[in-house]
């Protein structure tokens, strides 16, 4: 056994952890394993040649990017944020678990609305601090930074689970094609499919620990659980 | 030529190729358009890592791997020494909040049609034998064009090729990163990674017990993970290591097993300072004062989800193997 080959996998884990360059890291990685295990200068060419050209399927994103940017143009986000303005007389974790839904069901087709930067912030936080006021409290900081969090912990969960139900999403891809290197078959219909509950289950959990969340902070800065617009919403 | 004609390649293969040109096309476009902007401070390197990669994606299928392999390190090079820039010629480009308001008065939530289209395109390819769900979600693409399109008739083919070359330019180097690692797994296994690690990890965990296997490959997904703050990096070494020798060699369905892996993976995503653009570029975002506000919203979903992916994983296998 040539324990040395192990290297490469020593400086994945302590490359990353020392956030180093990752092309970097992954180059280096894969040299000094081909070389300690015995496929010299050619045959580490060979096989990234090989895999990288057997890997072209996750360059898909390229040709998505010839819509994405041109949907902006055009005005998805703002239709983006019309959809999830209707929402009236909401409190904060009831807007941050509909956002959930939303952008989780648009994740699953691969559409996304800009993120953190590009949507928590100009519209999702604006509306939650809007709820807040119209309840007729003033924004207590230490409450909306709370808020802020779990807006930005939605965005996260939503995101992460959602993509995994897009057919052809870039980490089904990765799993596909390391599971070839190894010499088995798998389906990306069926990995989606398969990644349904874990959507459902992350979705659901995340939604309603916020709502109740929300609503335990909600009566420790403005002690009003019961405030009438939001009655009957989190029943 | 031979290959298009070949009768024994499917359609969805086929029609792959021709958009793998039209990727590689992409790709040197972005580099020939970086090279010509006297904005961008790194004009050689951007122009060799984006042409390179396209002729690599264009051709690939008819190069010789050696090749292939020579043209990926060139590839990689300026971006090891940070040489992959964007300029300003295509961020100008970038549409004024005023523009999109425009756009939007005319189009409204029309837009959302175009948007869908990759979706439901993959997964109908999917369905179609001998199509394929990525061959799909390309033809997708076409589709959502042609309708934004006649939406728009301002949206001409220049429009989409600016604007993908402006998201490309923005991405940079690091958008490789997911098929380099794939190449990297390729080598581990090609190097005889796998087999060091399975006696090493045998001599402290059972081989032959599947449940230790999934509780072992679910967890250790979401620790290496947390380590390295990337999922896609952990789940490259993981598999190699743990999943198939003591998971998949049992003959529980690969496709499960691998994507249920990577979002336990996402778990540890979840819970790591190390996966900065998701947990701490978010608290400087929206001027947060705790750095790890975000994480700690973050733990109890973590934890019940890597609960309920195991349990989902253990049950499902030994249903699946009777």
């Amino acid at each position: 056994m040539n324990y040395l080959v192990l290297l490469g996998i020593v400086i994945v884990v302590v490359g990353f952890a020392l956030k180093l360059d990752s092309i970097l890291i992954v180059i280096v990685a894969g040299l000094a394993t081909a070389l300690i295990g015995g496929l010299g200068v050619d045959g580490f060419l060979v096989t990234l040649g090989t895999s990288f050209v057997d890997n072209r399927n996750m360059a898909i994103f390229i040709i998505i990017l010839l819509v994405t940017g041109t949907l902006e143009r055009n005005g998805l986000k703002t239709a983006a944020a019309n959809l999830i303005g209707r929402v009236k007389n909401a409190t904060p974790g009831v807007i941050i678990a509909l956002y959930g839904v939303m952008r989780m069901i648009f994740a699953a087709f691969n559409v996304s609305f800009g993120g953190v930067a590009g949507f928590v912030r100009p519209v999702i936080m604006p509306m939650c601090v809007g709820a807040i006021e119209a309840s007729g409290h003033t924004p207590n900081d230490e409450y909306v930074e709370q808020v802020k969090a779990m807006a930005s912990g939605m965005e996260n969960v939503a995101w992460f689970f959602g993509q995994v139900l897009f057919v052809g999403t870039s980490g089904a891809l990765l799993v596909q094609s390391t599971m070839d290197a190894l010499g088995y078959q798998t389906d990306l219909l069926q990995m989606a499919l398969f990644e349904i509950p874990v959507a459902l289950v992350a979705l659901a959990v995340t939604s309603v620990y916020y709502i109740i969340l929300d609503k335990k902070l909600r009566a420790k800065y403005y002690g009003d659980t019961k405030a009438p617009l939001n009655a009957g919403k989190e029943a | 030529m031979e290959f298009f004609m070949d009768p024994e390649v499917t359609f969805g293969n086929k029609a792959l190729e021709v958009f793998y040109i039209v990727m590689g096309l992409m790709s040197i476009y972005a580099g020939i358009r970086n090279y010509r902007d006297k904005t961008n401070p790194a004009r050689v390197g951007t122009a060799v890592f984006w042409c390179s990669l396209g002729v690599v994606l264009a051709l690939g299928r008819w190069l010789p791997s050696l090749v292939s392999g020579v043209l990926v390190v060139v590839m990689v090079l300026p971006a090891v020494f940070g040489k992959v820039k964007s300029g300003q010629a295509s961020a100008d480009d970038a549409p004024t909040t005023q523009e999109v308001a425009v756009n939007y008065q005319k189009i409204g939530t029309k837009i959302f049609i175009p948007a869908l289209c990759l979706g439901v395109f993959a997964i109908s390819g999917a369905l179609i034998p001998g199509v394929g769900a990525l061959a799909g979600c390309c033809f997708g693409v076409v589709a959502a064009a042609i309708i934004l399109f006649v939406y728009s008739r301002s949206n001409t083919p220049r429009v989409f090729l600016n604007d993908s070359e402006r998201l490309l330019s923005a991405m940079g180097a690091l958008s490789m990163l997911p098929m380099l690692l794939a190449s990297l797994g390729a080598i581990f296994t090609a190097a005889g990674v796998g087999g060091v690690i399975a006696e090493m990890v045998g001599a402290v965990i059972p081989s032959d017990n599947l449940a230790i296997g999934i509780i072992v490959f679910g967890i250790g997904m979401m620790l290496f993970t947390m380590i390295m703050g990337n999922a896609f990096a952990a789940i490259t070494v993981m598999t190699v290591g743990i999943g198939a020798p003591f998971v998949l060699i049992f003959g529980v369905d690969p496709s499960f097993i691998g994507i249920l892996a990577l979002t336990c993976g996402y778990c540890g995503t979840l819970l790591t300072p190390m996966a900065a653009n998701f947990n701490i570029v978010p608290v400087a975002l929206l001027e947060m004062k705790d750095r790890m506000g975000v994480i700690k919203k973050q733990v109890l979903t973590a934890l019940v989800m890597i609960v309920f992916q195991i349990g989902y994983m253990l049950i499902a296998s030994f249903m699946m193997l009777g």
